[in-house]
């Protein structure tokens, strides 16, 4: 089962992230989205266990239009991070078994 | 005779995630209508609030961003950004509006009104401050 994570706290104000990237399998993805977006950025202290996470086989997708309300520039997100619409949402959320959202 | 009391503003949330951006927003313009001290900080998630180039377009909420450009005409000119939040986050002050004021007792000359700080300084602000007000 392929589960689709959603992710819309910040991971410096919550341990939303943390505890997604604690529990999730390597054949899942997490999308993140609304202050989620933030964990998204290259250099952050959140960066390394999302580089970690993808080096498990973990694959990370954030949504563009929550990335642009904030001012983050698509340019600066974390390579290997797909930035989707929401079009994309919609497809993952098709592409995957199940989601689970970390509210 | 009039109390002149300086008043301090936490800033400490993302915006568009939650209402306690635009609430603070909101209640520092309406505050300054009272011609008191006040002091705009920014700390934690709160360094969002102020990044450049905000585009609300496609999730269909008001870009508030442009709002905290008029700060300065109603003599909000004290912003204090934490450096460590800004660093923990891969943003530098280059990345957040370059917010001015002009400054009366200068010949109306265009000023900085953002300032960078670190932990001990902030330490200060919230330690010296008369009214504090957390968002």
């Amino acid at each position: 089962m392929s589960t689709l994570h959603t992710v819309n706290k910040s991971p410096f104000e919550r341990n939303s992230l943390d505890t997604c990237l604690l529990l999730i399998k390597n054949d899942s993805t997490v999308l993140l989205i609304e202050d989620g977006v933030a964990g998204a950025l290259q250099n952050t202290t959140a960066s390394q266990s999302i580089s970690d996470a993808m080096g498990e086989g973990v694959k990370f997708a954030v949504l563009g239009e929550d990335l642009n309300a904030r001012g983050l520039s698509a340019d600066r997100v974390i390579d290997g991070i797909s930035v989707v619409d929401y079009a994309g949402f919609v497809q993952l959320a098709v592409d995957h078994d199940n989601v689970q959202n970390w509210l | 005779m009039s109390v002149t009391k300086k008043f301090t503003y936490i800033n400490r949330k993302a915006p568009y995630g939650s209402v306690y951006a635009l609430e603070s927003l909101e209640v520092v313009l309406i505050g300054a209508a009272f011609e008191q001290e006040v002091q705009l900080v920014f700390v934690d998630d709160g360094v969002y609030q102020l990044t450049k180039g905000q585009s609300t377009d496609g999730i269909g909420m008001k870009n508030f961003s442009k709002t905290y450009a008029a700060l300065g005409d109603y003599d909000v000119n004290q912003i204090y950004v934490c450096e460590q939040s800004l660093a923990d986050r891969g943003l530098t002050l280059d990345d957040l509006q370059a917010l001015t004021y002009e400054d009366e007792d200068d010949d109306w000359a265009e000023k900085s009104s953002m300032n960078l700080v670190n932990r001990e300084q902030l330490a200060d602000l919230i330690s010296d401050a008369d009214v504090l007000l957390n968002f």
